[in-house]
């Protein structure tokens, strides 16, 4: 069982995300890996589908893991993840190894999870494995130059989705609900939550309920990307908070009973427009358009149970 | 031919503490530097740095500037402002 971390200081000083990798200044799915490798500790396999998280971390031939590490395509961490999961099962009820059974995490963009990957998630998770599935949402496939993926959210400019004449706001779509996809259709199921990089402690402590759990666990982590979302790299973790703080993002897990539970709550909800305003790609976006957005906040923090105070700005 | 035979293709060993094959610090156009006087020893910084490039030293932080991309994130979380972001061209190294 890996205990919960009560405080910072409790934080393992141990890294397995180490320095030395070709991710953006101020990347945050870089953090958010390193945090998740940190709470997971020395005996994890990392599979990592196509992705920023593949690609800018293995550039000419290393990487930045003292752990395993594999690379699944795009489609797949699901599927490679089970393979490994149920060989190392059988190697181990055939005692064909004295090794203690690893942490298997699938480590996949919001890509790689919510649309071209999500067939290799769900029978993964069907089929009951024991395995950690992360989708670090930098809400774009990023690694091609930033088009737009399911998690995009409305209003959003993307190199596919640019505002223009025939479509002021950019994205026209509103963004899939990816957990609460993995949330009520895999009976096998054991734990599921969301976390964000500017709640490093919870965040960690999530990683560890996931895995304690014996899996399928699925967890949904927002991390913001400076050179997608059109911000200065020190934002990263500020505007995280922001994404919390107006509701845009929220935190929760899921209990035994298949039932919400809110993990943090603002205390005071600043408006939608407050996160927006820090990001290149909304910039177009006029008022009726931010206020979809603040509707689409308000829906999804209804849907978890968060009450809603606005303050006005 | 047994599959155990077959070499295992496009396998690198793991790093312990730092990845050489991917030196970033000179990526850096602003250095962190920090003031002992006004840190409280509260961590944030280092848990927020997405390169681990700000080490918990006996004698306190310690960045380590051979990875250290410069993005300031540790002196944007900052509680007490006691990280400032210094130009590199203020500097001869
Ligand atoms: C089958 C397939 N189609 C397309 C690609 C090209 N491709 C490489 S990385 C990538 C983006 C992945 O996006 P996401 O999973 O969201 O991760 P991110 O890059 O945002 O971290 C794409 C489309 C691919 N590698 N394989
Ligand atoms: S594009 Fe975004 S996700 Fe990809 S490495 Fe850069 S900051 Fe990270
Ligand atoms: S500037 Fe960025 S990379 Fe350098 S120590 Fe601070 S947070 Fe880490
Ligand atoms: S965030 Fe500031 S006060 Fe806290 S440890 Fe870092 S430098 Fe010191």
């Amino acid at each position: 069982m890996l205990e919960d971390i009560k405080t910072l200081r409790k934080a393992p000083r141990e890294e397995y995300y180490v320095p030395g990798h070709r991710t953006c200044a101020g990347c945050g799915p870089a953090l958010q890996y390193r945090l998740v490798a940190k709470a997971a500790g020395a005996n994890t396999i990392f599979i990592g589908p196509t992705g920023c998280m593949y690609v800018a971390n293995t550039s000419y031939g290393c990487g930045p893991w003292a752990v395993p590490w594999i690379h699944a395509q795009i489609t797949n961490g699901g599927a490679v993840g089970s393979g490994i999961e149920a060989a190392y099962k059988a190697l181990i009820r055939k005692h064909k190894t004295d090794a203690e059974f690893p942490n298997v995490i699938v480590m996949a963009g919001d890509g790689g999870s919510s649309d071209i990957g999500i067939q290799a998630l769900s029978g993964a998770f069907y089929r009951g494995h024991n395995l950690l599935f992360i989708c670090y949402d930098n809400e774009s496939y990023a690694n091609t130059g930033i088009q737009t993926s399911p998690t995009t959210p409305y209003g959003a400019w993307t190199t596919f989705t640019p505002a223009g004449p025939v479509s002021p706001e950019g994205k026209k779509l509103f963004p899939k609900d990816l957990p609460k996809i993995m949330s009520h259709g895999h009976p096998e199921l054991k734990y599921l939550a969301t976390a964000s990089i500017a709640f490093p402690v919870d965040l960690m402590n999530k990683v560890r309920r996931g895995l304690n759990a014996q899996g399928p666990s699925f967890l949904y982590i927002h991390a913001p990307c400076p050179k997608g979302w059109s911000f200065p790299s020190e934002k990263t973790v500020s505007i995280a908070k922001l994404a919390v703080d107006t509701g845009m993002f929220q935190l929760y897990e899921m209990t035994e009973d298949r039932r919400f539970k809110v993990t943090y709550r603002p205390k005071e909800l600043k408006p939608v427009e407050e996160y927006l305003k820090l990001q290149g790609r909304f910039k177009h976006l006029r008022p009726e358009h931010i206020e979809k957005l603040q509707n689409f906040a308000q829906r999804r923090m209804q849907e978890v149970g968060i009450e809603i105070t606005l303050l006005s700005s | 031919m047994s599959f155990k035979e077959v070499p295992f293709a496009g396998t690198v060993p793991s790093p312990k503490r730092e990845n050489e094959g991917m030196v970033t610090g000179n990526w850096r156009t602003k250095r962190p530097v920090l003031d002992k006087d006004k840190c409280t020893d509260c961590l944030i910084c280092w848990i927020s740095c997405p390169d681990a490039c700000i080490d918990q030293s006996t004698t306190g932080l310690a960045f380590n500037l051979k990875y250290c991309k410069g993005c300031g994130i540790c002196a944007e979380v900052c509680p007490s402002n006691a990280i400032t972001n210094v130009p590199e061209l203020d500097y001869a190294d």
